[in-house]
């Protein structure tokens, strides 16, 4: 199509002290695609997405966001993440706040909204995804799936152009991951942009335009869902989905 | 009583600004931190009573133009001067017993650092620190009789002089019974507020 790439990774590095975790990633993400990444844990997904919102300062290479480059020196932290959206596996809500604050305080302190603005903007985004009515709870008070959906729902309040989702599903038991994807398979219906790394490959076999496929800090191999999970060229892929199969995930 | 509200007001405020100082990111702040440093550790390694008895009897020695005189004002100074240093380390501690990933959050959504330290960390700092505050809270009130070395009246001292009076020590255990009669209400509301807290802290935690 010709038009610029959402988000484009030339040749990324990053050390954490002596241990190198990124040992070159280079990854193209168009405008509405869903790529997933896959991975053992410490192959480097999460340091990934955290670089790619500048919560981690990349060593060598460059992040390209929409043809801007991000990581030059003097650049604009507060206004990149402004248009990026990250959920963590942790969900990270604010547990002195309500879930109507937690949602439209962002909103209020850095676009500058009034806060019946925010707040109606707020409580449609909840009502839409059916949890309207805790809009007065606090975090304490909701379920991990709920608590993980207000936290998604929360980066969505900014109307960011890329969401990046980091194991968003890890820590829920498992009657709770189905409401997650259901909400991530609705934004990714929508057309939103996103880079999903995530254990849970029915999800990644359904959504993604392209799997990549972590290992030790470089994308070993990347293609259409279909391609990877029934036809995997790399032995460690084939390894790691093998292990997979055998733990009953896919 | 009123030295110690006036106090208070000040500490809490002041060791805050404190805290925050010792926490701003960057070389660009560096001298500040470093002033920050040193003026805790300094006020928290002298004794108090010699900060009061130098400033109390030192300061309207001086004898200066503009300088006040009361024993009062300067006994206000040196608690504050001294509780300050002690009760910023508090909320140092308050301050970075927030995991990273509360700040993590408030950056990812665009908040700058002093955004994500008013909204989000200090607010919860501050709750967390509440015990050990109220620690230094206890003490300051104690600590107030200290300043009766310089004149001022204080319960302590009205008692030194009805015990001087009439021989009668029902005085002193009428300031004691004061003193505890305060605290101890104050300690178990805030036992209540930081188990309350608490369990709103816990709300993500996998169990």
């Amino acid at each position: 199509m010709g038009s610029v790439p959402a988000l484009r990774l030339e040749r990324v590095h990053k050390s954490f002290g002596k241990a190198e975790v990124l040992k070159g990633i280079d990854l193209e993400v168009e405008e509405h695609q869903v790529v997933c990444l896959i991975g053992a844990s410490g192959s480097g997904k999460s340091t990934l997405l955290r670089c790619v919102n500048l919560l981690e300062p990349i060593d060598d290479g460059r992040i390209v966001v929409r043809g801007e480059e991000i990581t030059v020196p003097g650049v604009d932290v507060n206004q990149v993440r402004r248009g990026i959206g990250i959920v963590f596996q942790a969900f990270n809500l604010f547990p002195h706040m309500t879930v109507l604050r937690n949602v439209s305080l962002a909103p209020r302190k850095v676009l500058g909204q009034s806060r019946e603005q925010a707040e109606a903007a707020a409580v449609e985004l909840l009502g839409r995804f059916g949890l309207a009515d805790r809009r007065d709870d606090y975090p304490d008070r909701l379920s991990g799936g709920q608590q993980q959906r207000v936290a998604i729902l929360r980066a969505l309040a900014m109307k960011p152009k890329l969401l990046l989702l980091d194991e968003v599903t890890s820590a829920l038991d498992p009657e709770l991951v189905g409401e997650v994807l259901a909400l991530v398979r609705e934004l990714a219906e929508g057309g939103m942009t996103m880079v999903v790394a995530t254990h849970e490959m029915g999800f990644a076999r359904d959504l993604a335009d392209r799997v990549c496929f972590l290992d030790a800090g470089v994308i070993l191999e990347q293609g259409p869902p279909a391609q990877i999970f029934s036809e995997p060229r790399e032995p460690r892929t084939q390894q790691f989905l093998a292990r997979i199969v055998a733990a009953g995930r896919l | 009583m009123k030295i110690f509200c006036i106090s208070e007001v000040f500490i809490l405020v002041l060791a805050l600004l404190l805290a925050v100082i010792r926490s701003l990111p960057g070389p660009v702040f560096f001298p500040l931190r470093v002033l920050a440093i040193v003026y805790a550790d300094f006020f928290r390694g002298v004794p108090t009573i010699l900060v009061i008895t130098l400033l109390g009897f030192g300061a309207p020695a001086l004898a200066l133009n503009g300088v006040p005189t009361s024993t009062t004002f300067w006994g206000i100074v040196a608690l504050v001067l001294v509780y300050t240093a002690y009760v910023s380390e508090v909320y140092r501690a308050g301050i970075e017993s927030v995991h990273p990933s509360q700040a993590a959050a408030a950056r990812s959504l665009g908040l700058n650092h002093g955004q994500s330290l008013a909204y989000v960390v200090l607010p919860q700092a501050v709750r967390r620190v509440v015990p050990p505050l109220l620690n230094d809270f206890i003490g300051l009130q104690k600590d107030t009789a200290l300043v009766g070395v310089l004149g001022s009246i204080e319960a302590f001292k009205q008692t030194q002089i009805d015990q001087a009076a009439t021989f009668n020590f029902t005085s002193g255990l009428a300031a004691a019974v004061l003193f505890v009669a305060v605290t101890i209400p104050l300690a178990r509301f805030t036992d209540w507020l930081v188990a309350r807290d608490r369990r709103r802290q816990l709300a993500g935690v996998p169990a």
